[in-house]
């Protein structure tokens, strides 16, 4: 049985614990031991977006320090319910932590995204979720981007039955991006409502992504100009796991 | 390269219903020092933003355009081979840069061509400045290019006393408009055809009616008197073969062909990374920079030239000088900026940038916008402007995506964030001494634990909320974080 170590990101962890525990969920359906390194925090990419490295590097050396201790024989894989988090390890750890190159890249090499963990290095899709739903999927900029993140979602959401109803330029940013929505308001929403508008064009019942980033800001955006605007915005992992057999 | 009006492809703007689009040009506002106009002013790039956003004449014009520009990447992304060698010839030219510019320099000058080297862009205006006067010219024609654009050469040619007309289309627009292009492949194209029209009506002096055709055919005779008149031609260069000593220039309109053919004498300014190892790269590189661009597999127009005319030819100019172009580009070499060396100006960040597509050019009020303006702005000035560029961007890469010559544009701009050295100023201060607190409370589980439950006991109630919450709802931090349901269905288990 494949054993990994959750990465569960400090958004996940205190703000949306349920799509941390729906991802526990997910992987254990999926055949996976699942285990909880208590002394994460968070990765660091608030202050790398803010442009603080030195801040962010301190961050990642715990985050290092953390899950790099965990034994390479015994630990599969470590992954996360989140693009962002993902690429900020795989994608800026190596580059932003010049003394621990070695370690930062092997951190890298066995960090991965929930979708991409279950069907690139699984090889699953049908974890044994049954969806009777209409669904469209938001690729969140960093996995899409930074990770190589594939089509994951759309086949698991598939295989468990979900009717794919693709909007129009899924895969353009949903306007979030860390300190730009606090300094960029009018853009930072000006994008939200068109990613919005194209999910609503597809009347499809939910509106699924990877990043609790992307879908706090888009969930955020629905609830002000009125839930009924758009298809309702949910993690991948919450969905699925929504489709589970109820445990006993 | 400017095909704003291309009759080739049907111009969205001029199936809006004319009666539709209001016809007045929108208040500019003039930029201290530069004499350009911008149509959304402000203080600083989220300002400026802000009023692009709100401005409805511009969004009108963004929106006909949006598609167009997004199919240019679309034709390029069947062929994702040609961005290996393209930038692999890119990089070749900058482990040596100087050394191919000397190449270049020689093979050159064995055409007779004159070369001269301005490391600023005052030293460019001058040189080019002192060569019009020395040949006693009196009017300047120019082709659209953004190096002459970085040095502000129109203004110091009529500062000097010649007249000094755009002929590319877009670009002949902006000039009569006062503004500066606010696309580099595309300049004008924040502006809807009833404001073109407004501008060319002007100029014209009598009435022109709101159809692309008839403006494009009003444009084309007047400038074909120009082409007639002028002394010199002046244009940019889009690739420099060192091995060969020639110069290609890409262009829809013929124009360039003009400038460089009609007037006794050619000016081409070069920035230094223009120049290319063989006139073989040609073959890969242009097509890559059309495709990149508008979507072509090759420009109506590709000049290459070879040195001034000979005995025995009828065409071409008596003299042809080539300036090669610094501004700070040198002292790029050998840092994490070097790449940006590689661009060749095709605008395909511009056109997949989330926040360029919804703000135009204009917002940047700098020479280059959109991902590789952010780069470059603060790059070539050293910091002295652009500063706040790199945090106008979401960080979605898709730039970086787009990039014909893969370099890595996001990234940079996550970098520059904090390498522009903008550290003296008390924001900057505030800002880091709030990260180093942030990061020494949660580098710590006892930290993060404290700082999180301080967090549940507010309610997420903190300050400094009020840009998001005004138009987006906040979660609030939940009762109780993941790890202690975990701890609690986990006993016994080892932190």
């Amino acid at each position: 049985m494949p054993k990994v170590a959750l990465f569960v990101t400090c958004v996940a962890d205190q703000v949306f614990p349920d799509t941390a525990a729906a991802t526990v969920r997910v992987l254990e359906a999926a055949g996976v031991d699942v285990v909880f390194p208590a002394l994460q925090t968070c990765c660091g990419q608030p202050a790398i977006t803010a442009g603080e490295p030195e801040a962010a590097a301190r961050l990642a050396d715990h985050h290092l320090d953390v899950f790099g201790a965990l034994d390479a024989g015994e630990i599969d894989a470590i992954v996360a319910p989140s693009g962002s988090c993902t690429a900020m390890v795989c994608h800026h750890y190596p580059t932003l932590m010049t003394e621990r190159r070695a370690e930062a890249d092997a951190l890298a090499r066995r960090t991965f995204e929930l979708t991409q963990y279950l069907v690139d290095v699984l090889g699953v899709s049908d974890i044994g979720s049954r969806l009777d739903t209409t669904v469209t999927v938001h690729d969140a900029c960093h996995g899409l981007r930074n990770l190589g993140v594939g089509p994951g979602a759309r086949i698991l959401l598939e295989a468990a039955g979900a009717t794919l109803v693709e909007m129009h330029e899924p895969d353009t940013c949903c306007g979030f991006g860390g300190v730009f929505s606090f300094g960029f308001p009018e853009v930072s929403t000006r994008l939200a409502d068109a990613k919005l508008g194209h999910a609503a064009s597809t009347s499809a019942r939910y509106l699924v992504s990877g990043d609790l980033a992307c879908l706090m800001h888009l969930d955020g955006r629905r609830r002000k100009i009125g839930p009924a605007t758009a298809p309702e915005p949910i993690h991948i992992a919450d969905l699925l796991a929504s489709g589970l057999p109820v445990q006993p | 390269m400017t095909d704003v009006v291309d009759p080739s492809s049907p111009d969205p703007a001029s199936t809006q219903p004319a009666s539709t689009q209001p016809a007045s040009t929108q208040p500019a506002s003039s930029r201290a020092g530069t004499g350009h106009a911008i149509t959304t002013p402000g203080v600083d790039f989220h300002d400026r933003t802000a009023n692009a956003v709100a401005n409805p004449v511009l969004q009108q014009a963004l929106h006909n355009l949006d598609r167009r520009l997004r199919t240019a990447g679309t034709a390029a992304a069947a062929h994702p081979e040609w961005k290996d060698r393209a930038a692999a010839i890119r990089r070749e030219t900058l482990l040596d840069l100087d050394g191919w510019l000397d190449r270049l320099d020689r093979t050159l000058t064995a055409r007779g061509v004159h070369v001269h080297r301005a490391s600023t862009p005052e030293d460019a205006r001058r040189i080019i400045v002192d060569l019009a006067r020395a040949c006693g010219a009196r009017t300047v024609v120019k082709s659209k290019s953004m190096a002459t654009e970085e040095i502000d050469l129109g203004n110091a040619l009529e500062d000097a006393g010649l007249t000094s007309v755009e002929t590319d289309l877009g670009e002949y627009i902006v000039q009569l408009a006062g503004e500066r292009p606010s696309h580099m492949i595309t300049p004008a194209i924040h502006k809807t055809l009833p404001q073109i029209r407004d501008v060319l009506a002007r100029e014209a002096g009598t009435d022109l009616a709101v159809d692309r055709e008839a403006l494009t055919a009003w444009a084309r005779e007047r400038l074909r008197g120009e082409f007639l008149r002028a002394d010199i031609g002046i244009t940019g260069v889009n690739f420099a073969a060192a091995d060969t000593g020639t110069l290609v220039l890409v262009t829809n309109e013929g124009n360039g062909r003009f400038c460089t053919t009609l007037p006794r004498v050619h000016i081409a300014v070069m920035p230094v990374e223009k120049v290319i190892p063989r006139l073989a790269d040609v073959g890969f590189l242009l097509p890559l920079l059309t495709t990149h661009a508008t979507g072509q597999a090759l420009s109506n127009y590709v000049t290459m030239i070879s040195g001034p005319r000979r005995a025995g030819e009828t065409d071409g100019p008596d003299e042809l000088h080539v300036v090669f172009l610094d501004n700070r580009r040198r002292t790029l070499l050998g840092t994490k900026y070097e790449e940006m060396l590689a661009c060749i100006r095709c605008g395909a960040c511009l056109n997949v940038c989330p926040v360029y597509r919804n703000v135009s050019g204009h917002a940047y009020d700098s020479v280059y916008s959109g991902p590789m303006g952010k780069v470059l702005t603060p790059l070539l000035s050293g910091g002295a402007e652009g500063a706040d560029l790199p945090y106008g961007s979401t960080l979605c890469h898709a730039c970086s995506d787009a990039c014909p010559v893969k370099i890595p544009l996001g990234d940079m701009i996550l970098a520059l964030r904090a390498d522009v050295p903008d550290a003296h100023t008390s924001e900057r201060r505030r800002r880091r001494l709030f990260w180093s607190l942030f990061a020494r409370a949660w580098s710590t589980p006892r930290g993060y634990r404290i700082t999180t439950a301080l967090g549940r006991v507010s309610r997420g109630r903190v300050p400094g909320l009020r840009a998001w919450t005004a138009t987006r709802e906040l979660p609030r931090p939940a009762r109780e974080p993941f790890r202690d349901r975990w701890a609690k269905e986990h006993p016994g288990e080892r932190p």
